[in-house]
Parts: C-alpha cells; structure tokens; sequence
C-alpha cells in the first residue's frame, strides 16, 4: 500500500495528543472513571495511529519493537514492586497502600477528591498504564510483523497475557 | 536475620504466588542473547523460590489448621478484625488467600512437579527457537496455579483460571512446530476461554443472589438459606466448565493435542494446571455450594457417569496410539477418570453422615490421593517420554526401540512411572487405587468394575509402551543415542523416588494428609 | 413498561450470548469463530453490569456525591469492577487467539476449520 503523506504528518501531529490525554487518564485513574488500563489503551490507539499512517517503517520497528517491550517490562515491575512496598515497609500485607492517610505526597487526609488522596493508587495506575500502553503496542507490532513476513520461514510468537488488573 | 525470618513466615502465602511473577517480570529483562546463563538462574531461582513459600505454606496449614492471608491489610495480618477481611460496614470484600489442608496438599504436589519441571526445563528447552517467551510465561503458569489453590474468593479464582489459560495455551504454542502446536494453543485457549465465560456467568448470578465474592461467607448464604433456582443455576455454570478443563470426557478432545505438542517440561506441569481446575470444581461442589444444594441434585451420579466414560475412553483411545506423547495424553484423561470418581461417589452421598462416614470420606480421600499420585507419576512419564524424544528426535513408537541399553536412568523412571500408571503393588498408583475401588464398590460395584478394567487395559498399554521403546534389538538409526544429561535425569529421579516413598508408605501419607483435606472439603 | 425497560439488558446479553455461540457453532473461518467468541464475552460483561443497575443512581465516584447533596444511590460498583477486568483478560486472550490464527494461516494456508485439523492425523 501506498504511503500517504497527509495521513502520515496527521497522525503525527496527533500522537503527542493522544499520549498526553491517555497520560491524564492515567493519572485520575482513582478519581474519576478511567485509569491505567483505559489510560494505557488510549495510548496505545496513539501507537497504532502511527503504525497504520506507516510513520514507522521496516527498520525503525525493530528498535521501537525491543522499547516497547522494555516499556512493558518496566510497567510491570513497577506494579509487582509497588505491591511488593507493604511487605518491605513492614507494615502490612502484599498490595497494602501504605501510602494512603499519610500525610505528605499521595496521601493528604480527609481530602477525598484532591489529586493527593490516593496513596500508592496514582503510582499503580501508572504502572499499569505504562504497562498496558507496552503490551497493546508489542502486541500490535508483532501482529504487523507477522502479517508482513508470511513469506519468511519460521519466526517466533510470543504474547503475554496480564490478568491482573 | 530473625526479622527477615518473620516477615518470611508471615508473608509466605503471598510471596508463593509473588515470588514467581516477579520472577517472569525479571527474566524479561534479561536479554536472552546475552546473558542465557543468568536467566536461567533467575528462572531456576523463581520457580524454587516459589516452590519452597507453597511447600512452607502448606506446612503451616497442616499444623495450624488452616492459613488465612489478607491482600492490602494492615499491620495485623495474622490476627485481629483485619484477618476477618471486613471492611468498616461489615462486608467481607478483601481479596484474600485461605489455605487449608486440601489447598496445602494441592500446593505440596504443584512445587515438587513445578520445580522439578523448571529443573528439567534448564536443560531440555537450552537454546530453543521459543525460551524468549518460554520461561516468563511458565514462571506465570507456576503463580497461577497457586493461585487458583490458595484464594478463598469466587472472582479472584476466575482471575488465576484466565492466567492459567492464557499461560497455559500459549506455552503449548511456543513451539510452533509446523503450525501444529499453534493448532493445539487455540484449540486449549478457545475452549478455556468460553469455559471461563461460563464460570464467570456463575459467580455473577452468585453475586446477584447474595451479594458476596468471598468463598466462605458465600457458602454460609447459600447453605444456610436453603438452595434456591439460582445457585442450582449457578452451580452448573461453575461446575460444567471446571470439568471441561479437568478434561473429562465428553470433553476432553483438548487434552491430547495440548500435551502432545506442548515442550516435555510444559507437558508435566499442564497436568497440574488441569489438576487445579479438578480441585477447583471440587472446591465449587464441596466447600461452596455442600450438602444443600449438592445433595438435592444428581450432579454426583453425573459426575460418576462421566468419571466411567473418561477412564474407558481415554484407554481406549490410548491403545491404539504411536505417538508416544499421545498416548500418554489419552492416558491422562483415564486417570483423570479415577479421580473423579471417588469425588463423585463422595459427592452422591453427601447428604447422608452415615454413608458419608462409612466410605464417602475415604472415596474422596481416595481421589485425592490419586490426584497427588498422578501428578507425581505422569509428570514422569511425560519427563522420560520427553528424554527420549529430546534425544532422539522421534515421537514415533515404530521408530524406536532397543534404547534400553542407550538410556537405562530414562529407562528405569520410565519403568517405575509406568508400573505406578498401571497400579502395580510397590507403586503410589496402587495405593490410591486400592483405596478407590474398596470404597467404590460399596457404592456401586460396577464402578469399581470399571476401574479396575479400566487398570489392566493401562498395564498392557504401557507394556507394550515399554517393549516398543526401550527393549528390543537396537535400531541403525538410533546408535547416536545417548543417556540424557544429569540435569534432565535429577527431576525425573526425585519423581521416581517420590513415587515409591509414596507407595512403600501410604498409611503416613492417608493419615497426615489425606484425611485432613478430605475432612477440609466435606466440612 | 418499566418491567421490560429492567428486564431488556438481560434478554440482550442472551441474544447476543447465543448470537456468539452460533457463530462460533456454524461459523467456518477461524477469524469469525474468535468474533463470535468476543461476541460471547460482551455478553457476560453487558450481564455482568447490568446486574449492578438502578434507575434512579449515579455512577459510583464518591465525589461525585458531594455535589448532589441529599439521599443518592450509586450503582453497584464491584460489578464494573469484575467486568474490568473480564475486558482486560479477553483482550489478552483475543489478541493471543488472533496471532495464532496468523501463525496457522501461515503455516497451513487456510483458515477454514474443516483445514485445521491436523493434529488428528
């Protein structure tokens, strides 16, 4: 198929958008309804935008193809370590938010609905949507590459599935 | 030290699932290129990490009772209101892990099959096409597996199916294999994914009837109230798709391509995978809906019916195969048979304390202990049936033959792994089968008819299994053939030797384990 | 009418449900087999949320209470929730079934489940 390039400089106009609404979305995640998965998908729509207008071509998804799995990767120890921070605190279980009522950042008191109310919840969220934003877009690179190389010979698969939510 | 001791023992029940997540998470970040070694170690690490928080978890159900851990509690884990899991209305609605001694005896047999597995797969998976995905997704298979044993909430059950599931499909397809384990992975996530639907479907009715996830304060509303059209409803939808992944007949034609084209190591832990969707479905039956809603139901004369199907079927359909992986499969599916038939009798008398007592216990007891045998056992034969496809390269029976003498260790597991298949005296097999048929046959003797049929069609099967492989004069093709390294022989080691300690010692094994958990369930 | 009005979301889901498991049934190529499946799990998200329902509530952000002042009803939160994640798990598992479906296609040639079945042979 043809490059267009209208369609490529729209898309890249509005990648930084989509980026930055489903960063927002993200980051209210325990405020108002949304949150690191949706916020994630949203940028990963952004991705996708940009792997259909064909900004990126055959070369340069190699590398974007290793950064988001290291994006995903790093999400997903964020959120196992954010999980991990009760037990290492000390003063409570796996997944405790140690953070909430705690005064200082994240964790102002009795003031629900401020954005400093959610203890570790804001950190979590954004965990998971830099997660998710990894996995859709690793997810979407591979299904691409597959397409494009159906005449190569054997080449791997590899999906992970993230059941948590 | 000590602190470090403590925070260990408290956290354990959390850290058996969490230790092997964040392993995967880890070997992510190891490029496979470059440092192969070092995520080796790190998978290794995880797995028997993992493996060692379940088997510690499981010692402090055995003793205490059971084990109770609450996901996001404060400073009072073990004790005080926050163990009760309420929130400040009352409502039990924290996630949380409840272990008790049939959830410890399920976790002891997933760490020694996991880490035995794992061992085995450092070697035999060393440099394959598919490890990228490989030891991330196996470490996520291992959590989810515990998962699903130890949490005591309906919802976050259904979450650990689904990461089975997915862990599970994708690990048979890993290797592609000419598209033929493609095949095999979406068959497996098809079918699990629709059977997760209609579990699903079940605790939404369960939600809507009673307004509760939480296992324990379900059971209370749905025994105590008095069954109503709903929670027969439900129970359907929760038992059906449960024994679907349990693989009973009628519908089991997922389990031979699944394990068939699944990597050796992957094959041994499926098994296990299929296990806890076993004891899911025993959980769902006995623990959740009880004598109530179970005994006004048909639902263990069903179960018995299907239990008799699968062991013949899967018999018969093993006989015939030559496709060694294959047949074992088909086997799977006969054992599995047995273990749902001594739950099944004890289902069918569960209404009734006498029959109950006089041998409901001990058929479920019976059941369980097959469980742990067949986990044991037939994640040996999958081991050594693998060994010698590793070293050969043939899956074919006609192709081999005269391997004894190539490969004696291999030979003798798989010996010892066939003679326990096959119920033979010395073996764990015999054991839980003997304890099978006597409480059967007081139930319905046909059943125990059938069951031990059933076992004398096994032994020719592996007879002839055994002669085709390992006796016989040695084949041109195959004078290449050399014993498997001593990290592939290790695992299948410990499993055989786990298989004759269990055999040579089942009164220990029945009376500090078996019991317990059968009286856990029937409680 | 107000009857129907409560009733209707349930008897959509299983419209759709069957809708799904039809085509998963009747259907011969791969990919509209995996349509029919998510077919099936909207289904049981559109079940599961209705189950939550109320008329008369709002959505369940606690701030967003404040404002209305006097006695109002939230929906049932722990519902979405569970369908959240339902949505989230589906798409791993649509994802994962599609790229198998590319591998088969690749492999094999075809899509049609009367092709993909050699693991019988």
């Amino acid at each position: 198929m043809r490059k267009s390039r209208i369609v490529g400089h729209i898309a890249a106009v509005v990648y930084p958008f989509c980026l930055v609404f489903g960063l927002y979305v993200v980051l209210h995640g325990h405020l108002t309804p949304g949150g690191g998965f949706q916020g994630g998908a949203v940028m990963a729509t952004g991705a996708a935008l940009m792997m259909v207008a064909g900004m990126f071509d055959e070369g340069e998804r190699e590398i974007k193809y290793h950064h988001y799995k290291a994006i995903e990767a790093f999400g997903l120890l964020l959120f196992i370590g954010l999980a991990f921070a009760g037990i290492l605190s000390g003063h409570g279980a796996f997944f405790r938010n140690i953070w909430a009522n705690a005064g200082g950042w994240f964790g102002a008191p009795g003031e629900s609905g401020s954005f400093n109310s959610g203890g570790l919840l804001p950190l979590m969220n954004l965990a998971v949507g830099v997660e998710v934003f990894g996995g859709i877009s690793v997810i979407l690179v591979t299904m691409i590459r597959a397409m494009k190389a159906a005449e190569r010979g054997e080449d791997r698969e590899d999906e992970e599935g993230e059941g948590a939510e | 030290m000590n602190t470090l001791l403590a925070f260990w023992s408290l956290h354990t029940p959390a850290l058996a699932v969490a230790l092997p997540l964040l392993g995967a998470m880890l070997v992510m970040l190891v490029p496979a290129e470059r440092f192969p070694q070092l995520r080796g170690i790190v998978f290794f690490l995880a797995a028997a990490l993992g493996a060692f928080a379940a088997i510690n978890v499981a010692g402090q159900a055995l003793a205490d009772g059971a084990c109770t851990y609450v996901f996001g509690a404060g400073p009072r884990i073990g004790g005080g209101p926050e163990a009760t899991c309420t929130t400040f209305s009352g409502v039990p609605i924290r996630i949380y892990f409840h272990i008790d001694a049939a959830g410890a005896l399920m976790l002891l047999v997933a760490a020694i099959t996991s880490t035995a597995a794992a061992l085995y797969a450092l070697r035999s998976e060393e440099g394959s096409s598919g490890l990228t995905a490989f030891q991330p997704l196996y470490l996520l298979l291992v959590a989810g597996v515990y998962g699903m044993v130890a949490t005591g909430d309906a919802f976050n059950f259904f979450v650990f199916l689904e990461i089975t599931s997915l862990a599970g499909a994708a690990l048979a397809a890993c290797r592609i294999d000419r598209g033929l384990a493609a095949e095999a992975g979406l068959k497996y996530a098809a079918i699990s994914s629709l059977g997760g639907l209609s579990y699903l479907v079940g605790v939404g009715l369960l939600l809507a009837r009673h307004d509760l996830l939480n296992i324990a304060a379900l059971s209370q509303a749905i025994q105590g109230g008095g069954p109503s059209a709903t929670d027969y409803a439900a129970l359907g939808l929760m038992a059906l798709p449960l024994a679907m992944k349990a693989g009973t007949v009628p519908m089991h034609q997922w389990t031979p391509d699944t394990y068939s084209r699944a990597p050796h190591p992957v094959s041994a832990f499926l098994l296990i995978s299929s296990q806890a969707s076993l004891f899911g479905l025993f959980r769902v039956a006995f623990t959740l809906f009880g004598a109530p809603v179970v005994s006004t139901t048909s639902l263990g004369a069903f179960l018995a019916v299907l239990a008799a199907l699968s062991m013949f079927v899967g018999v018969t359909m093993a006989i015939p195969q030559h496709d060694v992986k294959r047949l074992i499969s088909h086997h799977a599916v006969s054992q599995t048979g047995y273990m749902l038939l001594g739950a099944s009798v004890a289902l069918a008398v569960l209404g009734d304390a006498e029959k109950t007592a006089a041998f409901g216990r001990d058929a479920l007891a019976g059941s369980l202990f097959h469980m742990m045998n067949y986990a044991i056992y037939n994640g040996l034969l999958f081991l050594a049936a693998g060994a010698v496809v590793w070293r050969t390269g043939k899956r074919n029976l006609d192709d081999m033959g005269g391997l004894g003498r190539a490969m004696p260790v291999t030979m003798l597991c798989f010996g010892i792994g066939a003679l326990a298949i096959a119920g033979i005296p010395p073996m764990s097999g015999f054991a839980s089968k003997w304890v099978l048929y006597e409480s059967v046959f007081r139930y319905s003797p046909l059943l125990a008819i059938v069951a031990m049929v059933v076992s004398l069609l096994t032994l020719a099967s592996f007879v002839k299994v055994f002669q085709a492989m390992f006796l016989g004069p040695a084949r041109k093709h195959l004078s290449e053939v050399k014993e498997v390294p001593l990290a592939m022989a290790f695992p299948m080691l410990l499993l055989a030797l786990a298989t004759i300690a269990i055999g040579l010692f089942p009164d220990v094994v029945m009376q500090r384990l078996l019991l317990p958990a059968a009286d856990a369930l029937l409680k | 009418m107000n009857a129907i009005l409560t009733h209707l979301p349930f008897v959509i889901a299983v419209t759709v449900a069957i809708a799904g498991l039809a085509v998963v049934l009747w259907r011969r190529n791969l990919i509209h087999v995996l349509m029919g499946m998510s077919l099936v799990e909207s289904a049981v998200n559109l079940f599961l949320v209705a189950l939550g329902y109320r008329h008369d509530a709002v959505a369940p952000i606690y701030t967003g209470l404040r404002d209305g002042g006097e006695h109002v009803y939230m929906v049932l939160p722990t519902v979405q929730a569970l369908t959240l994640t339902a949505i989230v798990i589906g798409l791993a598992t649509t994802a994962m079934m599609l790229s198998l479906v590319i591998v088969i296609h690749r492999h094999y040639g075809t899509t049609d489940v009367r092709d993909v079945r050699r693991l019988r042979e």
